[in-house]
Formats: structure tokens, C-alpha cells, sequence
């Protein structure tokens, strides 16, 4: 226990208190503004309940397995990835600028936003920590193989990399590539094999033989 | 504005650092600052770009050292006061010392599933697109001190109009609060070499999603 701050008395109090600053600054403003009328708590309960269980990226998981599984679904999609995504009934409404990019074995294609953080919420949920770092923002457009080995993932070098820079309401996913050997498999154990990162384009699907 | 926030092809910052498992939100105030930024934005006192430019004009030792959620959170505390929706006595306070100004709409929870899809930023245009997909074209060579979406590397470099993708509202206008100034979006792609010199690699290509004013034609 500190002695010899400046604090008043009354602020020991805090010492004990596992409240950081932060929560005690969110929670502060949040009081300021539900006095002003200006925000209904339980709206905020609800738009926190529904990014801890509703929106993530097991939804884009099934657009891809879907996709995987259903030409037809596959060229709707990467026609126009919004009115694929709304018909496909996982969700009610999605924006409409969505843009599926889909990858061959020519091109790889990754995701980045370089002057802020936007993110194709709506399928893959919030984005993580590290798309919204300095790191992965400042290297995306000029070294992506380099981020790509910072993920363990080494492309052949016949593959080449296309990098799409966020820059405007457009949102993009990537369409990976179908593992082999997953020939006759469900769309749901398709959706098992789809990870975040590869419809980022920082990662690959999941190796099938380690989905059993 | 050429801001810390601008940050591609920068060096320096090291390797990407995945977080295995990472949960959504890192604590629970992460959770309740993105909810209020959220809920506020819902009532229509600004735009996303409004809010963009909130978090670029962040000091850049705080941008940089700050947590995302931390950014969000001062950035919502800045807006707030700067629209004189709250008082910075009241922020210190932690209560409010006046009554709330009425805004168009406030947030229920029953509202909330339909505020998850993004809305549309397509407007009708002011006049024909004024460049088709395959014309090669230059961006402008442009360094406004207000908020734009023409990153600084891809600044007088010359690439090829991929996709047109749609008339949609001018994030430069828009942020300063000067209306939605509709301008047509294209899916303009570079070579990596254009971008980065003689060392990039060979087949890298790099597109940004442009704003017309953004373009001449090359």
C-alpha cells in the first residue's frame, strides 16, 4: 500500500476495487448519458449480447461452405455477395456493399483496412486485435507474404497475392478454396474447416483430416 | 489529414501478433464503450465519417499507445463535448449537471437486431461516372488537413479502374459535416511496383476503393 501519494483519503477506497481505470471512465460516461436521456442501458446490454453470441465468423463460415457446396450460390455470390448473403436466411439484413473475392490457385487474396479498422462485421463478427494493429495495417499492402509467414502460412510461389486496402464502405471476404479431400462432405463439416483468418486471407482452411 | 492513422507501407511496428482463442472483448468495458458509440450513432448526431475523423485527430502518441476500445471511448467523449451534447463538467462530474438536448431517436433494446446490418451509403449520383472499368488513371496527388480515404501510399500512382461499385456518400464532405456530396466509388488496382518501387515483389497488386474526386484520367 502506497503512503506517500497525493490522493485524498477517501480514495483508498479505489485501491481495493478491481475497477479499472477505464471501466471506471466507460462507466462514468455511460452514467452521464443515460441521465441526458440520451442511451438506454438495456440497448447496450443487447448490442454487447449480440456480438458475444449472434454475429461472428461461424456466419461467414456457412456462406463459404455454402458456397463450396452449390455453384450456383457461388457465382450469386460473388455476383453480388449482399443479396446472396440475405437469400442464403442466416441473417435478416446485410449491408449492401459486400463483396466476396474468391481465391485460386493463381491468386491469394487478403483483406486489410490500412487508415482505420472496417471489417465485414455483418459475416465475421468483430475484427480481432491484431487486424486493427499497426503491424498488419502498416505491412498488408507492401509485404503480405511477410505477414502471411508472421500466421505460419507459406503460399506456393505460383500463387500470387492480391491485397484489397478497405478504403470505402465496401466490405470484403474471401472465398478460400475448397480443401481436397472433402469430396461429399455436409456443408456443416464444410463450415467446421472455415476459419476467420481465411476469409481474411491471413490463414487457409483447416486441414481436413483434422476435422474428424 | 496525414495522420498517424495512415499507416500503409509504413515500417517499424514489427510482426503480427495473433492472439490464439481471443475473446470478443478483452473486458467489459470494451464492450459497454463500443455499445455507446453504437447506441449514439443510432440517433443520427453524425455520420460515420464524423466519427472516423474523431479518432484520426487523437493525439499520435495516444493513437499509437492507446487500445482500440480506449480510442473509441475518448473519441465518443470528444464528439460528445465538441457537439455540445455534453459538458466536459459533466464527463469530470460523472453525472449530468443539465437536462439532455432532444435528439431525433434514441436506441431501445427491442430496436437493437436491426441496427446490426450495416445501412446503405449508396446515393444518387450528382453526374455520370466519369470513368468505366480498364481506363487507367492517376490519383491526385492530395494532402487535405481534414479526413479523406485516399491513403497517402497510393497518392500520384497510376492504376487501372477494376470495378465501379456504386455512387455512394463522400467521406471528405461528409466528416465535416457539409452533407452527403454523392461521388462514384471504383475498385482501382496498382502494381505492387508502383506503389513500392523496383524491390516490391513482382506480382504483388494492391487496390484501394476510390472516390472519383480522388481521379484524373492517366
Amino acid at each position: 500500500m502506497a503512503q506517500n501519494h497525493d490522493h485524498d483519503h477517501d480514495d483508498h477506497h479505489e485501491h481495493g476495487s478491481e475497477l479499472s481505470e477505464m471501466q471506471l471512465r466507460v462507466r462514468a460516461l455511460e452514467t452521464v448519458l443515460a441521465e441526458k436521456g440520451y442511451i438506454d442501458p438495456a440497448a447496450l446490454d443487447a448490442i454487447i449480447e449480440a456480438y458475444e453470441t449472434k454475429v461472428g465468423p461461424h456466419n461467414g463460415a456457412r456462406v463459404v461452405a455454402k458456397a463450396w457446396s452449390d455453384p450456383a450460390f457461388k457465382r450469386a455470390l460473388v455476383e453480388n455477395a449482399s443479396k446472396a448473403v440475405v437469400a442464403l436466411g442466416l441473417m435478416n439484413r446485410v449491408g449492401d456493399h459486400l463483396i466476396a473475392v474468391e481465391n485460386s490457385p493463381k491468386q491469394h487474396n487478403m483483406i486489410v483496412c490500412t487508415l482505420c479498422s472496417c471489417y465485414p462485421w455483418e459475416v465475421l463478427g468483430l475484427p480481432p486485435v491484431w487486424y486493427k494493429s499497426a503491424p498488419y495495417r502498416s505491412r498488408a499492402v507492401s509485404d503480405p507474404r511477410g505477414v502471411l509467414a508472421d500466421f505460419g502460412v507459406a503460399l506456393p510461389a505460383g500463387t500470387d497475392i492480391r491485397v484489397w486496402d478497405s478504403t470505402a464502405e465496401t466490405r470484403f471476404i474471401v472465398l478460400p478454396m475448397r480443401p481436397a479431400g472433402t469430396e461429399g462432405w455436409s456443408e456443416e463439416k464444410l463450415a467446421a474447416l472455415v476459419t476467420r483468418d481465411c476469409m481474411i486471407g491471413t490463414g487457409l482452411p483447416k486441414n481436413p483430416k483434422d476435422v474428424a | 489529414m496525414d495522420g498517424i492513422h495512415d499507416m500503409g507501407g509504413m515500417h517499424g511496428f514489427g510482426k503480427v501478433e495473433p492472439e490464439p482463442n481471443e475473446p470478443v472483448f478483452h473486458a467489459e468495458w470494451e464492450g459497454r464503450a463500443l455499445a455507446l458509440n453504437r447506441a449514439l450513432g443510432y440517433t443520427g448526431i453524425w455520420t460515420i465519417d464524423q466519427t472516423r475523423y474523431g479518432i484520426e485527430r487523437l493525439p499520435p502518441d495516444f493513437y499509437l499507445t492507446a487500445s482500440y476500445y480506449k480510442k473509441w471511448a475518448v473519441r465518443l467523449e470528444n464528439l460528445l463535448v465538441e457537439k455540445g451534447l455534453v459538458g466536459a463538467d459533466e464527463i469530470k462530474a460523472g453525472h449530468a449537471l443539465r437536462p439532455g438536448k432532444p435528439l431525433k431517436r434514441k436506441l431501445a433494446a427491442a430496436d437493437v437486431p436491426n441496427t446490426l446490418s450495416r445501412g446503405s451509403f449508396a446515393r444518387p449520383a450528382q453526374a455520370p461516372a466519369r470513368f468505366k472499368a480498364g481506363d487507367r488513371v492517376r490519383t491526385r496527388n492530395i494532402h487535405p488537413q481534414t479526413h479523406t480515404r485516399l491513403p497517402r501510399y497510393a497518392r500520384d500512382r497510376v492504376g487501372i479502374v477494376e470495378a465501379i461499385r456504386g455512387c455512394h456518400v463522400f467521406p471528405d464532405t461528409a466528416a465535416l459535416g457539409k452533407g452527403d456530396d454523392p461521388q462514384w466509388v471504383y475498385t482501382v488496382l496498382f502494381e505492387g511496383r508502383e506503389l513500392w518501387g523496383e524491390n516490391a515483389e513482382p506480382t504483388l497488386k494492391v487496390s484501394i476503393e476510390a472516390f472519383e474526386p480522388y481521379l484524373e484520367p492517366a
